[in-house]
């Protein structure tokens, strides 16, 4: 991969991480400057601070998230670009550019320095891409058994695009619902290789970053979009669902134009899942000006993460509260949150 | 999705729909079976695009819904043991027993796993036979192959710390309790079209003939469902009451010989108790002498005292076809898929929380009350 050869490829002179590493002595020293602080090597991180000074102008945005997806290795990703992508993407949603991130460690004893640093050198990538800089961070170790192998924290801060607005507020009647892409993809994705399930065909988690298409979004529609959100966990039908109850408004939407890749849509067939419940990780709801709807669409397919976007229907001043879903056969029904964890059926 | 697509197809649709409506004179109350058709049927928005003269009816075939509180305690009680790792399908966990969810205790800390195949339950005792490991065997004549295999399965690799807890039930019996019932309003079933093949269309024949009821065997699909509805709202018009298969892709009239081989093999025909109805002779299997040292209840010396419904839940009327979920005073009141009072509340098949989670009419109703 091109990545590893531009990338320093971190040398540990130890196999795993023991508690010794979590101790702030020899070991912590050894790790962050053998490892971390050579991969993610930038200015404000090299001063090897607990802190770090910034300097950005404009309105901020910043979030904060934990990710301890398990397992931490999965067809698509890594827990590592999926930290990076998630916080990047949680920024953009504010329709603000992630520029500085925090990133935390938690490890388990035991973990080995070959995961790590395969998860290490993803999170180098997907910053990179992203355009975001690591600038401060943590490292703890717990024992073995009281966590599960990485739990890592990023927080990130990013300046808002001038000239926008994104508020629940701001959505009204007539407004359309776009989707950047099939849904379910990353759930799925996890869902098989948790129960040690194969398909014919892969299925990838779609994990990415959504900062440049909706960058773009913004740059052509500015105060035209009104509202967006990335369907993570609980998927579309619970961010429409939160959408719907926050704004007091109906939404439509058609069954028929919500993207599912066919190898997604088996395997939850087989799983007895709703996509419209399964997590994604690249995947965005924008709720747009009707009339700028078109345009919209044209501008996210040409970004590689969005060349399935879709209008899948409208916000709507009947069934006030309620998302409602026209079926692909023309009846509708309602789409409610999701009650509890999605549990697979018996039959 | 190949073998699917062809069973969801709008225009297909439409004109059967048509056909239906063509069909009906005079109004018809059918029953559908099974759980999986009930959801198949509100989740695809169906019941509202039928003739009013049609009233479908949700029948009893939610496995999850007619495991009796008992049979669940006995779950519950077994996964609360140290000792024992308590395997189930997803959707049994969130059902409520007299006190506690199966849910409920794995938060707790009792070893409660979700598995999608009994025969993971055996690899699962192989690999830990420091432990007791149970499989929560519940279901229609559809699943109970897989559990009468992992049996035979566990007999042959010697896998002496697995057993389950085998609360099978079976579809005609249930019939006929209904349609012996002196309320019955059921005109014609949708029989339920994984049970036939297993079992063949022979058990139906003496029933339709009995009760002078047309039974359909239908699949699942939006498709197949209206077909089934119109072939039985034909036999219906035309005064006939016969057997008719529209699941053809997958029902044979003598069934799967091999998956009743093993059933027979392995499980007795017993008396059984379903929730919401109560009990029914002759209506479930239970795991036969030879294998009883397989069989959970006799491993465990299980005898738990029965318990009793909540005195405001009406599902038996539910299940029965006498009521519809909207005709209880709690629903989505005191009765909510988060707190349900009853079993058909609980899993995704039944009707109640098929009704609560997508029925537009229910929704509708919600929003105006506000």
């Amino acid at each position: 991969m091109k990545m590893n050869l531009e990338c320093p490829v971190p040398q540990f002179d130890f196999d795993h991480i023991n508690l010794g590493h979590g101790s702030g002595g020899i070991l912590t020293h050894k790790l962050l400057n053998s490892g971390v602080f050579e991969v993610l090597k930038n200015p404000l991180l090299d001063q090897q601070h607990d802190g770090a000074i910034i300097d950005l102008h404009g309105k901020l945005a910043i979030s904060t998230d934990s990710y301890v997806v398990s397992p931490i290795f999965f067809p698509g990703g890594n827990i590592g670009d999926l930290a990076i992508n998630g916080t990047v993407n949680d920024l953009a949603m504010c329709g603000a550019s992630a520029r500085y991130l925090t990133l935390s460690f938690i490890l388990e004893e035991g973990l080995s320095m070959e995961e790590f640093k395969q998860v290490l050198m993803s999170i180098k990538k997907a910053a990179d891409l992203s355009g975001v800089e690591i600038v401060t961070g943590d490292t703890k170790v717990v024992q073995k058994g009281k966590g599960d192998k990485i739990f890592i924290n990023t927080t990130g801060v990013g300046v808002v695009h001038p000239h926008t607005d994104i508020r629940h507020q701001r959505v009204e009647e007539g407004d359309v619902v776009l989707l950047s892409g099939p849904i379910a993809a990353h759930g799925v994705a996890i869902m098989s290789l948790r129960e040690g399930l194969e398909f014919e065909t892969t299925v990838e988690s779609d994990t990415c970053s959504l900062k440049n298409p909706v960058l773009a979004l913004l740059d052509y529609l500015g105060k035209d979009v009104h509202f967006l959100r990335d369907a993570t966990r609980g998927g579309l039908a619970s961010v429409l669902n939160e959408l719907s109850e926050i704004t007091g408004l109906g939404i439509d939407i058609r069954q028929g134009d919500i993207a599912v890749a066919e190898e997604v849509s088996g395997a939850c067939e087989m799983l007895g899942l709703d996509p419209l419940y399964v997590a994604n990780e690249g995947v965005f709801v924008a709720v747009v000006k009707a009339e700028r709807a078109e345009e919209a669409l044209t501008i996210l397919k040409i970004h590689n993460s969005c060349t399935k976007a879709a209008a899948i229907g409208s916000i709507t001043s009947e069934h006030r509260g309620k998302v409602v879903m026209k079926s692909k056969i023309g009846g509708s029904r309602v789409v409610n949150f999701l009650q509890g964890e999605q549990l697979p059926r018996i039959c | 999705m190949k073998h699917l697509d062809e069973y969801r197809d709008p225009h297909l649709f439409d004109v059967l729909m048509q056909e239906i409506h063509k069909k009906v004179s005079k109004p018809w109350t059918l029953m559908e079976i099974c759980g999986g058709q009930t959801h198949s049927l509100v989740k695809n928005g169906i019941v509202d695009l039928l003739p009013k003269e049609i009233t479908l009816v949700h029948g009893p075939g939610c496995p999850v819904c007619v495991t009796s509180l008992g049979v669940i305690d006995e779950a519950i009680h077994l996964a609360l043991r140290q000792d024992v790792i308590l395997c189930s399908y997803g959707d049994m966990l969130r059902v409520p027993g007299s006190h506690l969810s199966l849910l409920e205790v794995k938060a707790k800390g009792a070893d409660v796993r979700i598995l999608y195949s009994p025969l993971e339950a055996v690899q699962l005792a192989l690999a830990n036979p420091e432990k007791q490991v149970v499989f929560f065997a519940v279901g229609f004549e559809t699943t109970a192959p897989a559990n009468a295999l992992a049996v035979v399965h566990a007999d042959k690799v010697n896998a002496e710390n697995f057993s389950i807890l085998a609360s099978h039930v079976l579809v005609p019996p249930a019939m006929e309790a209904i349609l012996s019932d002196p309320e019955n309003k059921i005109d014609g079933f949708l029989a339920a079209g994984h049970v036939c093949t297993i079992m063949g269309l022979d058990e139906y024949y003496p029933i339709a003939e009995k009760y002078k009821c047309p039974i359909v065997v239908t699949g699942f699909e939006p498709i197949d469902l209206l077909q089934g509805i119109l072939m039985t709202v034909t036999q219906l018009e035309e005064g006939r009451y016969e057997v008719e298969n529209q699941y053809v892709r997958s029902v044979q009239q003598e069934g799967n010989l091999v998956a009743r081989q093993t059933l027979k093999d392995v499980f007795e025909v017993s008396d059984k108790v379903w929730r919401g109805i109560g009990p029914i002779p002759m209506s479930g299997f239970e795991v036969r002498d030879r294998y009883k040292r397989f069989n959970a209840r006799v491993k465990f010396d299980l005898n738990l005292d029965t318990v009793d419904e909540d005195k405001d839940c009406i599902s038996g009327a539910i299940m029965k076809g006498l009521k519809k979920p909207m005709d209880c005073p709690n629903f989505g009141v005191r009765c909510k898929p988060e707190h349900p009072l009853g079993a058909p509340m609980v899993s995704s098949e039944g009707a109640c929380a098929a009704y609560y989670h997508y029925s537009s009419a229910w929704n509708n109703a919600k929003i105006e009350v506000q």
